[in-house]
């Protein structure tokens, strides 16, 4: 047993609101510069809808992600190791700015400067790469909220596998429904933008397995950028160096949560510490589909298990961490409840951020003048939800159901454990076989509801110590780094010529 | 005598010059501003014609240098293999021919990077610079090959031992002096090129070598516990 620590992350989706706060608060920090201005570290997006870049899960076209060699081995998609070296010139599944959208500003100069006229002036949209007018075309979340829907949402390419009837279901008027998606970097156990570097310029931090990109090493050979099949690596097309969302580790060490999970307003982002066994890596991400969600669950150690504790300190991890471990919101969320599930696990990177699925509204039509539900109860039928399963078997089951079907079936259940609690208009008795029926206990329930709807700051982000100052130590005496730090004639990075 | 004195500038003064800027330079480079080595390139901006330029270009500039490079460090082995005619014809024509594809992706890459404003806009003065002396190098290196045929044969006797005595710190111009001017230019431009060559993005080729092909697929840095 290897014992490795993660900072791991829980994105309960059926608490966004799809504000975009959080991509705000990133961008403003660390994209808002010449060639990062495409970039979004942090994105929400609107599901069903084909996402940034667009179609970015449709791997047929992107070729990100693991595959099989057939001999038992991954091999990364885009480029393998023995394709990369006749294709560093020209990568050949590499996006283009086409596949994002081209940044673009306003003429504002000309509400001033125009000459006199007939007609009020205009500010007309220029483009921030060559400083050309251009004709939008495309922006981000260009399909907030269904916005045009025949070319987005009905481009989904987690709508495979669905009846017609379904997919008819999410695009009419009156049945329509959709949920956000905020994306930020998995941090995975088995990056594949960190296999494909040829440079070696990615890598993972062995302490807290946050993926970071080495700005000195990168050469712009740009196989991360195809290699993630999460599309969440990004190339500066202006300093010639990929650029990824580093977890806000300079706050992070600081004891503060990252951005973009300080900003949330709904309040659905939880971090934490989960402690996993690293030598299950390979063998992990080697199993088939169906078992990929199970499998990546197994990985995760549990932090009360003195074996486990004592392995962990063998391999160096503080006690700080371990305890950081056990009161780790994510570990609730993803191993002990099994409501937290990891998105599109097929691409096989091992992703370490969970997704709670959303519930939706009941199905419904209208052949007449007024909507008729498919069921008259406030707490439906799971399968009568109006996304229908399948869909999000796509997304956090790797096309299985089951998984998803749990998670939903015990959010369910503690919600009519909750009403026969507070408002009474249901029956205890029914709310207990509810809960035994999805594998709940009324304490679990309550835990649940707590985590879920009552957390507190602390309990949402329960950041491990750091330890910067063992970093430190390796270079200096830290009483002589503290006096020094931030003093010396260190240049800015300066673009090749 | 005006011609001996710039005999002894281009073929001896010049080529320390530019050696010692290049090895100074690239490693002072990479050492202070190691954030600009990058091979900075325009793939992600426009992706439909960069295949067309990009990739007979390298393929081309790398065989024919490579070519070069073989043919100064065993020059025997290439006149043992020349004498047989038939096999100095097919290494002519191959390195023509590779010379050739050089030149369309060089052609190629310029017109790509004047016509599209995007890239253009990243396209820096030192680019344009750099575009015309590899464009006239090859040029001149085709040139050569087809007005004074047979050059694997002379390079390997006749350059090769110039080049040698220069790295041997004992120059001979003996050997360059009675060359064709054409021939003597496209010398005098290798130079330069070589030392203009730490200011440009070609450094992009002395980072090229790394372990990537051995090492484990996963890189993890821990804070020096271990590895």
């Amino acid at each position: 047993m290897n014992v490795r620590s993660q900072v791991s992350m829980v994105f309960h989706l059926d608490k966004c609101i799809g504000c975009h706060t959080c991509s705000v608060a990133c961008k403003n920090i660390w994209t808002d510069r010449k060639g990062a201005e495409y970039m979004w570290f942090n994105n929400v997006e609107t599901k069903p809808g084909t996402g940034y870049p667009t179609k970015w899960e449709d791997q047929e076209k992107y070729k990100g992600g693991w595959e099989s060699n057939g001999n038992g081995k991954l091999d990364i998609k885009s480029t393998s190791r023995t394709k990369i070296i006749p294709n560093i010139f020209h990568n050949p599944h590499m996006p283009s700015m086409d596949d994002y959208y081209e940044p673009w500003t306003y003429d504002y100069q000309n509400l001033f400067n125009a000459p006199e006229g007939s007609d009020q002036p205009t500010a007309e949209p220029i483009s921030m790469i060559d400083g050309e007018k251009i004709d939008v075309q495309s922006g981000p979340n260009w399909d907030d909220d269904l916005g045009g829907s025949p070319i987005y949402a009905e481009n989904d390419p987690n709508l495979e596998g669905l009846t017609e009837q379904q997919k008819l279901q999410l695009s009419s008027v009156e049945r329509l429904v959709f949920f956000y998606l905020p994306r930020i970097c998995n941090h995975c156990l088995n990056p594949c933008c960190v296999a494909s570097c040829p440079s070696g310029a990615l890598y993972k931090r062995g302490e807290d397995g946050i993926v970071l990109i080495d700005q000195k090493k990168c050469r712009a050979w740009r196989s991360c950028v195809a290699a993630c099949p999460y599309k969440k690596t990004y190339f500066n097309w202006f300093t010639g160096k990929s650029e990824k969302c580093l977890l806000c580790f300079p706050r992070l060490e600081t004891g503060q949560a990252p951005a973009c999970f300080h900003s949330c307003v709904g309040r659905i982002r939880y971090l934490g510490v989960l402690l996993y066994d690293a030598d299950r890596i390979e063998e992990i991400a080697k199993l088939p589909d169906d078992e990929l969600v199970e499998g990546h669950r197994s990985m995760i150690l549990d932090p009360f298990d003195p074996e486990v504790i004592a392995n962990a300190k063998r391999s160096g991890i503080s006690d700080g961490v371990i305890e950081s471990a056990q009161r780790s919101p994510v570990y609730q969320f993803v191993v002990k409840w099994k409501i937290a599930l990891p998105p599109h696990i097929e691409y096989r990177t091992l992703p370490m951020l969970f997704y709670v699925p959303p519930m939706s509204p009941v199905q419904a039509s209208k052949p007449e003048d007024t909507i008729h539900h498919a069921s008259e109860d406030l707490f439906h039928d799971i399968d009568a939800s109006r996304v229908p399963m399948k869909f999000f078997a796509n997304l956090f089951g790797a096309g299985h159901e089951g998984v998803v079907r749990y998670a939903l079936r015990k959010q369910k259940a503690v919600r009519w454990h909750r009403r026969a609690e507070t408002v009474g208009d249901v029956d205890r008795a029914t709310a207990d076989r509810m809960l035994h029926e999805a594998n709940c206990t009324r304490e679990e329930a309550e835990e649940i509801y707590k985590l879920t709807s009552l957390c507190t700051f602390e309990d949402r982000f329960v950041i491990p110590p750091m330890h910067r100052e063992q970093a430190i130590e390796m270079m200096k005496e830290p009483h002589e780094h503290r006096t020094e730090t931030g003093f010396g004639f260190v240049g800015g990075p300066q673009r090749g010529l | 005598m005006s011609q001996h004195f710039l005999d002894q500038f281009l073929f001896v003064a010049l080529p320390y010059v530019c050696l010692f800027t290049f090895f100074l330079m690239t490693v002072y480079r990479y050492r202070m501003q190691s954030f600009s080595y990058s091979s900075l390139s325009s793939q992600f901006l426009e992706n439909k014609h960069h295949f067309w330029a990009v990739v007979p270009f390298h393929y081309g500039i790398l065989v024919v240098t490579a070519g070069h490079m073989i043919a100064f460090l065993i020059p025997r082995t290439i006149l043992a293999w020349n004498s047989h005619p038939l096999r100095l014809y097919v290494l002519e024509v191959s390195a023509l021919a590779f010379g050739l594809l050089t030149l369309v992706g060089l052609i190629g890459v310029v017109v790509r990077r004047f016509s599209n404003t995007k890239i253009k806009n990243v396209t820096t003065p030192t680019d344009w610079i750099l575009f015309v002396m590899l464009l006239l190098q090859t040029i001149s290196g085709i040139s050569v090959a087809l007005f004074h045929p047979w050059g694997s044969a002379w390079f390997a006797s006749n350059l090769s031992p110039y080049l040698w005595s220069i790295f041997k710190l004992n120059p001979d111009v003996s050997y360059v002096a009675a060359m064709p001017h054409l021939v003597k230019f496209h010398i005098v431009l290798a130079f330069l090129t070589i030392g203009f060559f730490p200011f440009t993005r070609l450094v992009h080729v002395l980072v090229i070598p790394n372990p990537y092909l051995w090492r484990k697929p996963q890189v993890v840095r821990w804070y020096g516990r271990r590895g």
